[in-house]
């Protein structure tokens, strides 16, 4: 039967088409160049374009303090940072979702989102303009006469904190939105009518209810942060000691792309270890999370 | 709580506060940006010092090079676009191809692609970035070391920027594109099939035409994604730096308020793609 034959065939290439984009997308920039990276750590160079195959470079991570101590502190602080960003966002998504009415709650929406379509260089130019020894709000502390000479606000460690949770509130707010919109009020009008509290009704329905919005929210911002660059270096300065940055003084500045390429690793496998988790936690699966973000 | 359920007076005026002071919050950096640009001070701090164009059309006579005089910007303005403009033309090219293959093809190793293609959004940018440096360089070493062929599109520089980028915007190309082609109704396709329209006469007239919001809004996401990316692009710059790395390298000296000039420009023209999507949404949504 030549009909059903060339109907199979015709259907094959046009598998075979719709398949070749995203395998050379897939095959040739994530899954060789991770597989290379990973190559890349486990060896060491013992000649000039000779190499063997090594832990060096993880023994390095592990017995230099400054690398394990940057890679601990830039942990710590995006998961400060993630907790900070679920408090300032959740009663802005609350006024959203349930307390703004209509065209006002939409209005809100659109106008807590603006910021974020702004390039991350913009925001922290306007963050370095505002906080710096001779930027606006030190000028304006002094003439407000509650310190006697401008103070450097930038280079601190809240510095970077407050612009790591600046950077991240989109998306925390975006997916805590749309978990508390599905909420039914009739719940908590029941549970007030039955004598709950404030409190009790938190915790005993708005916030099982909106777990799967608060997980995504909290594995997306905890990932970007973990990742920033941008902002830690600029707003912390020389004190940032974030992460990221020393895999760009590896791999960039002092040319060790070994070492890098470790670095890199660990970075990648503490990001995804934590999504996991979170995944693990909530009992989501990741295209679920990933779609709600 | 709700607004059915009784609210104690303090608690209504310290939500109306905090979103007060949540917006003010938000707003405060880019109305600092914007405000600096037209301060008439060589450097983007207060006091304020009265009101100029300087930073915007000033040239060297003037001893304030202004925004439209400034060349390297304007330069690195221009880079950046012409990367957007390759980043967004693939990424749409190959979304539409995976959304057609995720959502009417069958065929084995489908969970497994469906997973792979999420996988660069949680891939932190600069390891992306790092990933792909090293492994173009392997294979420019390679190419160089076995058959004398110089790849120069394989060191660092906008080639590389370009694939770095969209490594992960196609991702968000995928799943925007699929989410719409989700919701198409097949039987429109069958109506015109039966009608005795061909396969390409019904993909061209029926299911592209409903995929265009989805296409233009992917298109515009992916544009701006490109534009504003730092992270992945700053691994695998060459010599030609976009305007995100020229401005990151500008900021760590403490530069003029020209940046503040430039700056304001990209608020513009992400506001009016952010309002233009929205609006657009909102049209589709009443549909």
């Amino acid at each position: 039967m030549p009909e059903l034959a060339r109907a199979v065939w015709s259907r094959r290439l046009l598998l075979t088409l719709l398949l070749a984009p995203a395998l050379l997308w897939l095959l040739l920039l994530i899954v060789l160049p991770h597989l290379d990276l990973a190559l890349l750590s486990f060896r060491q160079r013992v000649a000039p374009r000779q190499f063997v195959p090594s832990l060096a470079q993880y023994r390095t991570f592990f017995t230099e303090p400054l690398y394990w101590h940057v890679f601990l502190r830039t942990a710590l602080m995006s998961a400060g940072a993630t907790a900070l960003t679920l408090l300032v966002a959740f009663p802005i998504a609350w006024t959203i979702a349930k307390l703004a009415r209509g065209r006002m709650s939409a209005l809100l929406f659109v106008v807590c989102l603006i910021p974020f379509w702004v390039s991350e260089t913009v925001r922290t130019l306007g963050w370095m303009i505002l906080l710096r020894e001779s930027g606006v709000l030190p000028q304006l502390l002094v003439h407000l006469g509650i310190t006697a000479q401008p103070v450097e606000l930038l280079y601190h460690d809240a510095t970077i904190l407050v612009g790591l949770v600046y950077t991240s509130l989109l998306f925390m707010v975006v997916p805590l939105v749309g978990s508390l919109e599905s909420l039914d009020n009739a719940l908590i009008e029941a549970a007030y009518d039955l004598g709950a509290k404030g409190g009790a009704i938190l915790r005993e329905i708005v916030i099982p209810h909106a777990a799967p919005g608060i997980t995504a929210g909290c594995i997306v911002v905890f990932m970007l942060t973990l990742g920033n660059y941008l902002t830690p270096t600029l707003l912390g300065g020389k004190n940032s000691l974030w992460f990221t940055e020393q895999i760009y003084n590896q791999f960039i500045t002092r040319f060790n792309w070994e070492q890098g390429a470790a670095f890199g690793f660990l970075l990648l496998a503490l990001s995804t270890a934590m999504v996991w988790f979170g995944l693990k936690v909530s009992g989501q699966r990741f295209s679920d999370v990933m779609r709600r973000a | 709580m709700i607004p059915t359920l009784p609210r104690p007076g303090w608690l209504r005026v310290g939500t109306a506060l905090y979103v007060g002071a949540f917006l003010i919050f938000l707003f405060l950096p880019l109305v600092t940006v914007a405000v600096f640009a037209f301060n008439n001070a060589p450097y983007p701090a207060p006091p304020w010092h009265g009101f100029t164009l300087d930073w915007f059309l000033g040239d060297e006579a003037t001893g304030r090079v202004g925004l439209f005089h400034d060349s390297d910007l304007l330069a690195s303005v221009g880079t950046s676009s012409v990367v957007a403009c390759w980043v967004t033309a693939l990424a749409v090219t190959v979304g539409t191809a995976n959304a057609f293959l995720m959502e009417r093809a069958q065929f084995p190793g489908k969970g497994v692609l469906s997973l792979l293609m999420l996988t660069p959004l949680v891939i932190p940018g600069v390891i992306l970035g790092i990933s792909i440096l090293a492994f173009a360089s392997r294979i420019a070493d390679f190419l160089s070391d076995a058959l004398g062929l110089e790849a120069d599109f394989l060191r660092p520089g906008l080639p590389l920027v370009v694939l770095g980028q969209f490594s992960f915007i196609a991702a968000i190309a995928t799943l925007t594109i699929s989410a719409r082609l989700k919701r198409f109704d097949r039987t429109l396709e069958e109506a015109a099939l039966n009608l005795g329209a061909s396969r390409a006469a019904v993909l061209w007239t029926i299911t592209l035409p409903y995929l265009r919001p989805a296409l233009i809004g992917s298109a515009a996401i992916a544009f701006l994604m490109s534009f504003e990316n730092f992270n992945t692009t700053l691994m695998l710059v060459g010599s030609d730096a976009p305007l995100t790395i020229m401005m990151y390298g500008r900021m760590r000296e403490g530069a003029t308020p020209v940046l503040n000039a430039v700056s304001l420009f990209l608020m513009l023209a992400s506001a009016a793609i952010a309002l233009t999507l929205v609006r657009r949404g909102r049209r589709a949504g009443n549909d």
